[in-house]
């Protein structure tokens, strides 16, 4: 299979490979996948307690070029966005950048799965939305 | 001497063709073009003496008494269809049932089911953890219903050898026939038809130095007479059972290359086999937990799979593809996202299933290639497996089965 250039450029130069600490204040953590399945992602963001803004992000993937690079362009994205920004990102985004095929829309998924993962994570941690998880 | 990119280590998907090989083809497209079944002019001799001592090359390879009981097929695939349909067919009113592996090629495992699905019965026999099929498992799955035991030579990802003179044996004890699947063996290390007790073997030109397109299966004429019902109507040509206008240059060049492989077949397992263990050796010294798949002592000399813990097959490839070819057990790069079914019978873990790379050398591979690719792929697996979550966990002494994994 011919990976687009973009896949192959993450894979290469994956951006933000790294973990943080999981008890860091701010920092919310996501682990998806199964390693029967051949792909796990782990994805964590480290959000400004202050603003709600994602300073930083990192990933760590078990998994095929395009689950790497789709884990890798999501902590690219997340940067810079409020975590209610940040729960917008669509797998769909992730196929159009990525031009990923048909048989790797599934790493796309697990990509955005890992984003909901760490942005939960976070608000359970810092008790944000529990009105709404009380109401559930 | 310089290397050469891309590097081909995938020589169990296919060889390349000898040049000898090519070379010997070559008249037989233009001046020497004739139809083998021309009975009434030079053109159709000419052509028939090709055919005939192409025969009796592979024939002589595989140690057969009579070189008529050759039939040439376009490749594995149709001899393994021709040897499991033709014989299912055939003994019908004798039995229906049939004793194979978990291991054999995608061809062999495929016919069955289709046999299935047209009311035979067919038992699957489970392989060891080192790749080998226990004779005994065998036996017991025969019945007085078995007609037929098929059970492949070596295997094609993992190299591993069966015992198939034991597996002849018995198979003549209990009065079933025994195929097979020879095809990475022939060429590769020696095989005997007679001596081990194999009434139908099949064989393809493309992995050993021959041309894609053609094959053969060995139908045992004599002790026992094997009998087949064809799958291709027609003229009637190879005995009835393979009708078909002979690809005389095709049959020429396999005949070629068996000449060759008989003739160097010690000397170049040796040579692949220092090879393969001077990889293996650079490999397993350098990265942890990876691991061997199939027996070390029993399997093809050019082979070399390993399954490397918390890396992706796919991923490994990906580091590696531009320099190097090579194969991942893992099927991620087809459509069916399945691990290998072959290193999952082995009873290993499904991540190390999705984990596995196959190295194959082949007749023209040397020891820079070797060094090379051995050092690079430490690299690849090295650099993956700091990107590896699981690496990660398993490192500060996580047990990755305590996990709750939520599976897709």
């Amino acid at each position: 299979m011919a990976y687009s250039e973009k896949v192959v450029d993450h894979y290469n130069n994956p951006r933000n490979v790294g973990s943080f600490g999981k008890d860091t204040p701010g920092v919310g953590t996501g682990l998806v996948g199964a390693p029967e399945c051949g792909d796990v992602m782990k994805l964590q963001i480290k959000v400004n307690l202050e603003t709600g803004v994602i300073e930083d992000a990192k990933f760590k993937t078990f998994g095929c070029g395009s689950a790497i690079a789709s884990s890798s362009l999501a902590t690219e994205w997340l940067k810079g966005k409020t975590i209610d920004e940040a729960a917008k990102i669509k797998n769909t985004d992730i196929v159009n950048e990525l031009k990923l095929p048909p048989v790797k829309i599934h790493c796309s998924v697990l990509a955005e799965d890992a984003i909901k993962a760490a942005l939960a994570d976070y608000k359970e941690k810092n008790a944000i939305g529990a009105v709404a998880a009380a109401s559930r | 001497m310089a290397l050469k990119f891309p590097i081909f280590m995938d020589a169990q998907s296919t060889t390349p063709c000898d040049p000898r090989v090519v070379e010997a083809m070559l008249p037989y497209f233009t001046e020497k073009f004739g139809h083998p079944a021309s009975r009434n002019h030079p053109f159709g001799w000419e052509a028939e003496a090709a055919v005939d001592v192409a025969r009796q090359r592979l024939a002589t390879l595989i140690g057969a008494r009579d070189p008529k009981e050759l039939v040439f097929t376009s490749g594995g695939t149709e001899s393994i269809n021709l040897a499991l349909k033709g014989v299912a067919e055939m003994y019908r009113e004798k039995g229906q049932h049939i004793v194979t592996t978990v291991i054999e090629q995608r061809a062999g495992l495929d016919v069955c089911k289709r046999l299935e699905r047209q009311g035979l019965s067919v038992s699957y026999v489970p392989v060891q953890p080192d790749g080998v099929v226990d004779v005994e498992e065998i036996r017991k799955a025969v019945t007085d219903k078995t007609i037929l035991i098929s059970v492949m030579f070596a295997n094609n990802e993992i190299g591993t050898l069966q015992d198939i003179p034991a597996i002849g044996k018995l198979a003549k004890e209990k009065g079933v026939l025994f195929h097979t699947d020879a095809t990475q063996a022939v060429g590769k290390v020696p095989v005997d038809v007679e001596a081990m007790g194999i009434d139908l073997l099949s064989c393809t030109g493309h992995l050993m130095y021959g041309p894609k397109g053609v094959g053969a299966l060995y139908v045992r004429r004599k002790g026992p007479r094997v009998r087949l019902a064809p799958m291709m109507d027609g003229g009637g040509h190879e005995r009835g059972m393979r009708s078909g206008t002979l690809p005389v240059p095709l049959i020429v060049g396999f005949g070629k290359a068996a000449e060759i492989a008989q003739a160097e077949m010690a000397t170049e397992g040796e040579r692949l086999a220092r090879l393969r263990d001077r990889l293996q050796d650079i490999i397993l010294s350098s990265v942890d937990e990876a691991f061997l798949n199939g027996r070390p002592d029993r399997r093809l000399p050019q082979n070399l799979n390993i399954s490397f813990a918390y890396v992706e097959g796919e991923s490994v490839l990906m580091g590696l593809n531009k320099e190097t070819a090579l194969s991942s057990g893992s099927a991620c790069t087809s459509a069916t996202l399945e691990p290998s079914y072959v290193i999952a019978a082995l009873g290993a873990s499904a991540e190390l299933a999705h984990s596995s790379i196959r190295f194959s050398l082949h007749r023209f591979t040397t020891p820079e290639e070797v060094e090379y690719v051995g050092q690079r792929t430490v690299e690849v697996i090295k650099r993956l497996r700091d990107m590896s979550p699981l690496y990660e966990l398993a490192k500060e002494g996580v047990d990755l089965k305590s996990i709750k994994w939520k599976a897709e």
